[in-house]
């Protein structure tokens, strides 16, 4: 019978079935992380267990460490006290941990294909919901909770319903200057924050096949803010020569042998969604999200909106609010918005391609003067290493942005970098909720490009006719 | 997991309805990277007269002289009455862990919040629902007698008071029978490991650079 990309992923994982339809779900890879996991080790030491399959699991504090000063440690105890837990916990379990010296320590999603922990075909978990990303390698990649990671530590398996199937088609070429993040953004503006509830989606079409593994990595991470359970990419070319070689790919035979197995990773032709949509690319603009819920999405073109246009009262009451906490008249042109700060980085653009494209637009030019604080924030050791061999950090630095260390930073501000109440930001994360990048903050999402842009202009601006 | 079979206990009465779990575990406590220690923090507020902090050591806290979980006559206590929906409010599963931690392994009321009564049983507590008239049994044999305890027989599903009346509650089957084997979900799973380690034999087999 023709089979869906995930059902065939799916059902090679499919230990056993249970009598309410669940299933006990083989796990390949549980990427692991010091917010999430010290109660899931906590739980493992009380009942006296060890990790199933020890090698499945590997770790990298993000969350809390600084940007800055690494030298000094982390100042904040309980940060510290959270990542020195991870530490401890990888030692005594014999996990293997990429710690806050190791030039392989990042963003978790940034880390793990970087290492090439993430194979197609695995079935990938992290207590983080942001595991969606390594979907992009033809991966069922989700995110779970703390009793599940215990859970999967315990047992190399998690219990799960099998999810609906959703092909999303987007056809034709992308206009130049268009990112997969602008492509993100306008699939969540189409479908809505629950557009994906109780799927699993499959990218496909012309303009999917064209992105970079990195720009479907960042599709993928963001398909978690439309609701899906998780997003995937069908193998091609592109997929196989982005693992191979990485440190954790398999070799020689075992290579060759993994290739063809890898060559089956996509939907059969005649395979059946249960749901399927369509876009063209050539409607997708450069993308800018005005208010306080990743649906709030508008091209750079647009002006921000009415709440008397909205579809019903529900919606009317929540573009108030959100106009309301960001500052922000309705009729305002977006370009017209002035920013004070701007954030590259995160698991969504903390990649090598993401502080390329951000340099195009940076090189040679300066910061505006009514922005206090621009920041790059590589995602890896690597990627930050990567990105200095060919002199991006020069490029930031001159231009008077800061060039810091690898971590989540002001995606999530769990550690200093932070905004202050009601500052604005030009941010190449994943959300825009209140307070999601400190109390009072306002985030604007946006590709790579479209911030640096706005950091240099003071405003947004529409970089296609930008330079 | 403990697992839970009989228990022969002091019991504490806990004579209020709508206990939520902000109550039993503060919300700083939820910082904590542990599991347990949560014992002494158990009703914080209620327990203490200043402002508790986790890792605080708490022996020479000042404490209330008018909580009942403070007074010597219940020092010890195993089993906990409690009023209606009882373990209100968020899902946090350091509740259950602060009970356990603290001593209790059996809850008795005549309602619970959802999602702590699940949790409960994945930590190895038995919540029994009884009606109003039995609860207030229990609660005045409790208070007319000091070192009162009952007798719980999960396989009997009875609760026996010193007096000899005995009392019977209801639980699910699956519940029970996870209890009775001290079977948390992980339990369950493991319940299939060789289940796993045939799909990993055969696996490895297709596909060994997973491995
Ligand atoms: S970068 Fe942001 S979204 Fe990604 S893992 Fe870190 S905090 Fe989560």
């Amino acid at each position: 019978m023709a089979k869906t990309l995930f059902e065939k992923v799916w059902d090679q994982h499919v230990v056993s079935k249970n009598d309410d339809g669940s299933v006990l779900l083989y796990i390949d890879r549980q990427l692991v992380h010091e917010v999430t996991s010290p109660q899931a080790f906590e739980g493992l030491r009380i009942a006296k267990r060890k990790p199933w399959r020890v090698n499945a699991s590997v770790a990298t504090p993000d969350h809390n460490v600084p940007t800055t000063n690494r030298e000094q440690g982390i100042t904040d105890p309980v940060s510290r006290t959270q990542v020195e837990a991870l530490d401890a916990n990888c030692e005594e379990f014999g996990i293997t941990e990429f710690g806050l010296g190791d030039i392989r320590q990042g963003v978790v999603h940034v880390m793990g294909p970087e290492q090439g922990l993430i194979l197609p075909g695995m079935t990938v978990v992290c207590g983080d919901s942001h595991t969606s990303t390594h979907g992009a390698f033809a991966a069922i990649a989700m995110g779970i909770g703390t009793s599940e990671v215990e859970h999967v530590l315990a047992t190399q398996c998690l219990i799960q319903k099998q999810p609906k199937t959703m092909r999303i088609r987007v056809e034709g070429d992308l206009p130049a200057g268009i990112t997969g993040k602008d492509v993100a953004l306008y699939i969540i503006g189409e479908i809505g924050t629950a557009g994906g509830t109780g799927y699993a989606v499959e990218f496909a079409g012309s303009a999917i096949r064209m992105l970079s593994m990195e720009a479907r990595m960042t599709l993928c991470n963001m398909t978690i803010e439309a609701g899906a359970r998780c997003g995937m990419v069908a193998v091609d070319d592109m997929t196989i020569d982005y693992v191979k070689g990485r440190p954790f790919a398999p070799k020689a035979d075992a290579w060759d042998r993994a290739v063809t197995a890898w060559s089956e990773l996509h939907s059969d032709a005649d395979a059946v969604f249960d749901k399927e949509l369509l876009f063209k690319a050539e409607n997708i603009a450069p993308q800018l999200s005005w208010g306080t819920s990743p649906e709030m999405v508008l091209p750079i073109t647009a002006s921000v909106p009415n709440p008397e246009d909205a579809r019903d009262d529900v919606q009317k009451e929540g573009w108030i609010r959100a106009l309301t906490y960001m500052g922000l008249e309705a009729g305002t042109a977006l370009q017209d918005i002035s920013i004070d700060k701007a954030f590259i980085g995160s698991c969504t653009n903390g990649r090598i391609e993401d502080f390329r494209e951000a340099a195009e637009m940076v090189k040679g030019k300066t910061v505006a003067a009514n922005v206090k604080l621009a920041m790059a924030v590589p995602g890896s050791g690597l990627v930050k290493q990567q990105a200095e061999a060919e002199g991006i950090d020069e490029i930031f630095r001159q231009a008077g942005f800061e060039w810091r260390d690898p971590g989540c930073s002001m995606c999530l501000a769990m550690n200093a970098d932070r905004l202050e109440p009601e500052e604005r930001c030009a941010s190449t994360s994943n959300r825009n909720f209140e307070g999601r990048q400190g109390l009072g903050g306002r985030t604007h999402l946006v590709s790579p490009a479209m911030a640096a842009a706005a950091a240099i202009a003071g405003h947004f601006v529409d970089i296609r006719d930008w330079v | 997991m403990q697992a839970f079979t009989t228990l022969n206990g002091l019991v504490a009465p806990m004579d209020r309805a709508n206990v939520d779990t902000d109550a039993i575990i503060p919300k700083q406590f939820l910082k904590s990277i542990k599991r347990t220690g949560y014992g002494p923090f158990l009703f914080d507020e209620w327990r203490y007269e200043d402002h508790g902090e986790p890792e605080m050591d708490c022996t020479n806290r000042p404490k209330r002289g008018d909580f009942i979980l403070n007074q010597a006559r219940y020092q010890g206590a195993q089993i906990l009455l409690a009023r209606e929906n009882f373990g209100c409010g968020s899902s946090r599963e350091h509740a259950p862990w602060a009970i356990v931690d603290y001593g209790f392994s059996c809850v008795i009321a005549p309602s619970f919040a959802d999602i702590f009564y699940n949790n409960c049983f994945k930590n190895g507590i038995l919540p029994i629902v009884l009606d109003d008239a039995q609860m207030d049994t229990l609660f005045d044999a409790c208070a007319a007698t000091e070192g009162f305890s009952l007798s719980i027989d999960l396989p009997a599903q009875t609760v026996s008071l010193p007096s000899g009346q005995v009392l019977s509650f209801e639980v699910d089957d699956f519940r029970k029978h996870c209890l009775l084997n001290g079977l948390d979900d992980i339990g369950l799973t493991l319940q299939n490991a060789d289940i796993i380690r045939n799909y990993e034999a055969t696996r490895i087999q297709t596909a060994p650079w997973l491995f």
